[in-house]
């Protein structure tokens, strides 16, 4: 059962990712600073964006309907990407960029690590859509399902910690 | 901004002993293309070798890289001991900053790609038939394993040619790695080699992991070799400790390039965290280098004492506890960074109950002996020197888990003593024996007894004599990677200090003469295959791996080949700040990955 396999091996890739992400959690636990640089609302509206297409992606898993799902939940993907992207563009301008102290750098790892995850989840889905073979899906929805995992944590201790 | 960034010409100019490695780098590669041609071989090399997608082409080349870079360490080994034997009260030949590269490559160069590749060597040979099955779960991910492995070799030794290496100790600890205190490319050299090979290493611990789950066929769990489960929990550390060594240098390549501060000295960088981490992946990498090399001496001691190995049961679960254990234990290797009684005590205490799994697997080894019929052929000799070596050794790491006696003893000779008996003694000696017991498995050539028997006294005398010393001198307070004993110091009075130097240095050179016997072992072997020619169970041993023929498979696939130059522009790219160099090569895995064929199974 080749299949099998393939899913193994990509369980154990995730496990492999989750101490990954443990360790820039545990950076930035060490590093983290008290400066109050960012804005709620915007991030609730990333949290939206990558929480619908975590059900998106679901969708095209367990329905027919795999190409409308995918392409949805890849505009999501790159809409959350992009709001990213904007988030970081901003704090850099105010100066509040990477260099800026330990805890920004903290920040940026940790956040930009995730945001590289779901590029690469986004690479990932177009590929798919323009080979029209479906046979990972399966491991993608498991690792979209990951990155949202991930993304409640950042969410959580990043950001709503960070305010509070 | 230049098209080649930091490179220029005058990175190919070095001092005169540097330029004598570069020379000899360049001259080695040179000989070896044209010899390849010269013998029309090319076409050969790549079809059957270099693009071979079985293990046990892969497994043979992982231990050729093992012995082309434990011969490169071991260089730097005997310049370390030399040097060190003339600078008493005196500067000797080498200048500290070169002496500093040295012990820092030898280190890097020993773990990363002398040991680890000889491990992974081992494995993609004995795993796949001990589970009665010809192939591992991904094969092609094997060959890409063994590539990014190689290329990451390849960068290192490009810094003898092009640049330097860093000049930190092997672990390359901030903020003296940090750009403000070695701003050369020595650092990134460090860090893109150990990140790509690191990846590698990585994907074999999925790759065998899975293997092992999914490919034993009726093979219950604990019908499995003890060989199979040593590797098992090897691997399951590989997969939990290799992810933080790449945030680890990650985060420091952040620093260099892109002015982070995570590890520098202001703006709230913390150094000590840099040291938590890459000991919360170093501690860790200490057993699975010597978990299969205990797996190994189960296989030889069960089959020399002609008895069934004692202890099964306890074997397996010691090895499960040590794997759990070895990521409870990573401060002692910092107990002096002042992190207060309380938590030194706890990873002292962690520590000591390290050794109790351990000594289970030692006293199992020993009732497996005891009564045995012992047979003492030359995997068995190894095994009988690690027994004794290695319980030293663990006895002197105990001695130094108390903090209070680890506060004298850190960053000592003493504790250089302690981990070379570890290494040479458990991983080196354990994976010699493997390489002689599994030998005749794969060639039906048995290895020359009387050199092999040779081979390992003068190895067993060169080690006792080139670091039993260093015990003493770590107590008499000389502490490591000192490129000279300074005249000022005490010690230099002693005239007794002076000749421990000596015997340590005489030591390297037996270790050197233990090598040259092994070289002549190997070629006597091949060299006369009709006399060495014993077929393929010559010891009778019992293991599933001895009952099967192994044959050839024929599978290939260029890819690995591919990917692996491709990270190695990429590495370059990196390390030399040329970043349209690093983007193309990005660009091209990432194209790579893409175009992979489908696999069959998927319609
Ligand atoms: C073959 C005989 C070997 C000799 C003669 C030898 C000798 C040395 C010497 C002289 C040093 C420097 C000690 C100092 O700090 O003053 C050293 C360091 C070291 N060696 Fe070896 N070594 C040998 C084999 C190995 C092996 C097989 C390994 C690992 C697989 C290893 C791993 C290391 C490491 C990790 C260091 C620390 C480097 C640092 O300070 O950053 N060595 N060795
Ligand atoms: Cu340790």
């Amino acid at each position: 059962m080749p299949t099998d396999k393939t899913t193994l091996g990509f369980w154990l890739y995730i496990m492999s990712d989750c101490v990954l992400f443990a360790s820039l959690f545990a950076t930035f636990a060490v590093l983290r600073g008290s400066e109050d640089i960012f804005s709620l609302p915007f991030v609730f509206v990333q949290t939206l964006a990558l929480l619908i297409s975590s059900f998106t992606v679901g969708l095209a898993f367990v329905t027919k309907k795999q190409n409308t799902f995918l392409i949805l939940t890849l505009l999501l993907g790159l809409g959350f990407l992009g709001l990213e992207v904007y988030e970081f563009k901003n704090l850099m301008l105010e100066g509040f960029g990477p260099s800026h102290s330990a805890y920004l750098s903290s920040f940026f790892a940790l956040v930009g690590t995730h945001g590289l995850h779901v590029a690469a989840g986004c690479l990932w889905m177009l590929v798919m859509l323009v080979t029209q073979r479906f046979y990972q899906l399966q491991r993608l929805v498991l690792f979209w399902h990951f990155l949202d995992i991930i993304w409640i944590f950042i969410f959580t201790f990043v950001y709503l910690f960070g305010i509070i | 901004m230049s098209l080649f960034g930091l490179l220029t010409p005058q990175a190919f100019i070095h001092g005169p002993i540097e330029t004598g490695a570069q020379i000899i780098v360049i001259v080695a590669v040179l000989v070896t293309v044209l010899a390849i041609t010269y013998l029309g071989r090319w076409r050969w090399l790549w079809q059957q070798w270099l693009t071979s997608l079985d293990p046990k082409r892969i497994g043979i080349m992982y231990i050729l890289l093992s012995f082309v870079m434990f011969g490169r360490g071991f260089v730097d080994a005997l310049m370390m001991k030399s040097q060190q034997a003339l600078a008493v009260g005196a500067p000797g030949y080498i200048s500290p900053d070169h002496f500093a590269q040295l012990f820092t490559a030898h280190g890097v160069i020993m773990i990363f790609f002398a040991a680890m590749a000889f491990m992974f060597g081992i494995i993609n040979l004995v795993l796949p038939l001990q589970l009665g099955s010809k192939d591992v779960a991904f094969p092609l991910l094997n060959s890409i394993s063994f590539w990014l492995t190689a290329t990451g070799a390849l960068l290192l030794n490009l810094s003898l040619v092009v640049g330097q290496f860093a000049a930190t100790g092997w672990l390359a600890y901030p903020p003296l790695s940090e750009l403000a205190y070695s701003p050369g490319v020595g650092v990134d050299y460090y860090i893109w080699a150990l990140q790509i090979a690191g990846i590698g290493t990585l994907l074999s611990g999925i790759n065998f992991l899975t293997t092992i789950a999914t490919m034993r066929g009726h093979l219950r769990l604990m019908q499995m070799p003890m060989f199979t489960w040593t590797t098992l929990g090897s691997m399951l550390l590989v997969i939990f400790a290799f992810p933080i060594l790449t945030v680890t240098l990650a985060l420091l390549a952040l620093d260099r390039t892109l002015g982070f501060h995570f590890f520098t000295t202001d703006l709230g960088g913390n150094a000590m965290m840099y040291v938590n981490l890459i000991w919360a992946w170093g501690h860790p990498e200490v057993y699975i280098l010597v978990l299969p090399a205990f797996g190994i001496f189960s296989e030889v001691v069960a089959t020399f004492s002609q008895k069934k190995l004692f202890g099964y049961t306890s074997m397996v679960v010691a090895t499960m506890l040590i794997v759990v254990l070895s990521f409870m234990v990573w401060v002692h290797h910092f107990f002096t960074m002042g992190a207060g009684a309380d938590v030194n005590a706890f990873f002292g205490i962690m520590t000591m109950a390290i050794a109790i799994p351990t000594g289970v697997k030692v006293f199992n080894w020993l009732f497996t002996m005891f009564r045995g019929r012992i047979i003492f052929a030359t995997p068995m000799l190894w095994f009988i020197g690690f027994l004794t070596t290695f319980t030293i050794g663990g006895m002197t790491g105990v001695l130094m888990s108390i903090p209070a006696a680890d506060f004298q003893l850190h960053n000592s000779l003493f504790l250089v003593a302690h981990f070379h008996n570890m290494i040479i003694g458990g991983v080196v000696f354990g994976f010699f024996a493997g390489f002689t017991y599994w030998f005749p498995k794969f060639t039906g050539i048995m290895l020359n007894e009387r050199w092999g028997k040779a081979a390992f006294w003068a190895w067993i005398v060169g080690f006792l004599m080139a670091f039993m010393p260093l015990y003493a001198l770590g107590l008499m307070g000389v502490t490591r990677r000192l490129d000279h004993i300074d005249v000022a110091s005490g010690l230099y009075t002693q005239p007794w200090a002076h000749w421990l130097f000596d015997i340590a240095a005489a030591g390297a050179a037996v270790i050197a003469l233990a090598v040259l016997f092994q070289i002549i072992q190997i070629i006597v072997s091949i060299w006369n295959k009709h006399k060495h020619h014993v077929g393929e169970n010559p010891w009778r041993s019992q293991g599933p791996e001895w009952q099967e023929p192994a044959e050839p498979l024929h599978e290939r696939s260029a890819r690995g080949v591919a990917i692996g130059a491709v990270a190695a522009l990429f590495g370059f790219g990196l390390i030399w700040h040329i970043w349209w160099l690093a983007a193309l090569a990005l660009i091209g895995i990432l194209l790579s990955l893409i175009t992979l064929p489908k696999p069959e199974y998927a319609d």
